[in-house]
């Protein structure tokens, strides 16, 4: 029993430790409610676009000595609008859109550290995070964001909804759909930008996307996918967390792989939706079939 | 309230949409062209014309999706910003997402949102209109349904009722028949009838003319321009068919009337 409770206790007598579970706790709420959202809309490629062109603000924030999660932010939000614009002005596809930008943003970000001498450490802990090396200061920053981002989703919710289900429908009721579609973009560019110290650039995606579709094949509410995504998003963290601590291996990663874990799990055994239900469904049909037709 | 449901309820005599004029299309090229017509309150109208006729473009335009390039249309004696309440719209069943995770209660109370507005949430008179909605189709017990255990018919249904929650008095359906089978197209027209008979004015976009000849009061038949507008009996001549469909078309004069049967792709 002592060595159990020492597992789990031992950890947080660290301060790092309890920044480092702080943090992955924000990143998983976040992420998992405007996950939700990216998942239902098939938006992953936006998420990771997003995380991807924060890079350019990173490195110019940390050339010029500034905040750099300002210049993340800065980067992200340009990068939303960018996409939404040239879309829908410039009459070229989505994806094509968001392949041109994200990739000359991240261009840019890694022309601005060529020029520096002394980028390596702080740097690369944003490519691929360092949740351990979390302050308080960045920890009340991520807090900030994240309940804008919780209050905006829950204040403007039913209208969110709307749109991702039905937006032509939705226009025609008079929701306001494409002032909506940028505040989405938003939302998501905000919620990388929470993750980026934690998870780092390369997994933001993972963030936000593995909790909700997890949590989709277990529900099917949308305001459903968001509590379970929640859920699976926080059990995740903590647990990849602890592992990371004890297998000695890197955090963000760590917590990645166990969010991957739950969603193979409910991939294959979710109760409606999963693989074997699924093929168990298929089996009963197929005896009942053999049965009528001898 | 019997007061107030008296003056909202539509004049038999009022026009609920005109439209004047009106051309509209997309990157510069024309989809619909000098579209000039009427509809009355109450009338059930069939909206038909082959593939690619500007069927749905003209939902488009009616529902204010679509500015013309010229031309007016009127709803209600008003421009459609301003009545956007009272027209409700049911989009073709194949523009739907069934995967997407929501209830059949979910996506009829969609139907509340306009009228509940920004930062509220529904209330207990939303949670009625959708009961109601759902009972009017035929639906009641399946508010918790998922969406993607429906049927055709009931994915139709579903879609109207959401219109329906809407209290909309203007009801847009595009291509609500299409893949049907028999029982359920039956269903769908006496739905169809009873929303009439409650003083709801219907256009109903279809590309069935066996359809429209036996089950509206009123048809538009479109190829671009308006070919022709009236009752059913009236338009459905050989000369105005084929000027409609050109060769997509097989007429066969019969006792009765004409024939009409798809040959080749049309």
């Amino acid at each position: 029993m002592a060595d159990v409770w020492g597992w789990f206790a031992d950890p947080l007598e660290f301060e790092f430790m309890q920044r480092a579970l702080l943090a992955v706790a924000l990143v998983g709420v976040v992420s998992a409610v405007v996950g939700a959202f990216v998942v239902v809309r098939g938006m992953a490629f936006i998420g990771d676009a997003l995380a991807h062109s924060s890079f350019a603000g990173v490195a110019a924030s940390f050339a010029l000595g500034t905040s750099i999660y300002l210049g993340a932010l800065v980067a992200a939000l340009a990068t939303a609008l960018g996409i939404a614009f040239i879309s829908q002005r410039g009459r070229l596809r989505f994806d094509t859109a968001i392949g041109v930008l994200f990739v000359g943003m991240f261009a840019l970000g890694i022309v601005i550290v060529s020029r520096q001498e002394n980028y390596t450490v702080d740097l690369f802990s944003f490519v691929f995070g360092n949740v351990l090396g979390v302050s308080w200061n960045d920890l009340w920053l991520m807090a900030g964001l994240s309940a804008l981002v919780v209050v905006l989703v829950a204040a403007f919710y039913k209208e969110l909804l709307f749109t991702a289900y039905d937006p032509i429908v939705a226009a025609a009721a008079g929701i306001p759909t494409r002032l909506l579609e940028y505040g989405l973009l938003v939302l998501v560019a905000l919620s990388t930008v929470v993750a980026l110290q934690a998870v780092g650039i390369v997994l933001v995606i993972a963030m936000l996307v593995t909790p909700a579709a997890t949590a989709s094949l277990l529900v099917r509410r949308l305001h459903l996918v968001i509590f379970v995504g929640v859920a699976v998003a926080l059990v995740s963290g903590v647990v990849g967390l602890y592992v990371s601590y004890h297998a000695e291996v890197a955090a963000g990663a760590s917590v990645v792989l166990v969010a991957t874990a739950f969603f193979i799990i409910a991939l294959l055994f979710a109760p409606r939706r999963g693989v074997v239900a699924r093929w168990r469904l298929d089996r009963v049909r197929n005896d009942r079939l053999e049965r009528a037709v001898p | 309230m019997a007061i107030k449901a008296q003056t909202e309820a539509p004049d038999a005599a009022a026009t609920v949409v005109s439209v004047r004029d009106v051309w509209a299309g997309y990157d510069g090229t024309p989809a619909v062209e000098a579209l000039t017509f009427e509809l009355p309150a109450g009338a059930l109208v069939g909206l038909a014309g082959p593939n690619g006729s500007g069927k749905s473009t003209l939902l488009k335009i009616l529902l204010g999706l679509l500015k013309p390039w010229r031309g007016r249309v009127e709803i209600f004696g008003q421009p459609i910003d301003a009545v956007r309440k009272r027209v409700g719209y049911a989009p073709q069943s194949e523009m739907v997402d069934w995967d997407f995770p929501a209830s059949v209660g979910d996506v009829v109370m969609m139907g509340r949102y306009g009228r509940i507005g920004l930062l509220r949430r529904p209330g207990a008179d939303d949670r009625e209109a959708v009961a109601r909605a759902l009972n009017l189709v035929g639906m009641e017990g399946l508010a918790q349904r998922q969406i993607g255990e429906l049927s055709g018919g009931q994915q139709r249904r579903m879609l109207i009722a959401r219109a329906l929650a809407q209290e909309a008095d203007l009801l847009l359906l595009d291509e609500p028949m299409v893949g049907l089978d028999a029982t359920s197209q039956h269903d769908l027209l006496s739905l169809f009838e009873t929303l009439q008979s409650e003083g709801k004015t219907l256009l109903v976009a279809t590309h069935d003319l066996s359809c429209v000849a036996a089950c509206f009061s009123h048809t538009l038949l479109l190829n671009r321009r308006l070919v022709a507008s009236g009752p059913p009996n009236e338009i459905f001549t050989p000369e105005i068919l084929s000027e409609a469909y050109a060769e997509h078309l097989l007429l066969l004069p019969t006792e009765g009337g004409v024939y009409v049967g798809h040959h080749g792709h049309g």
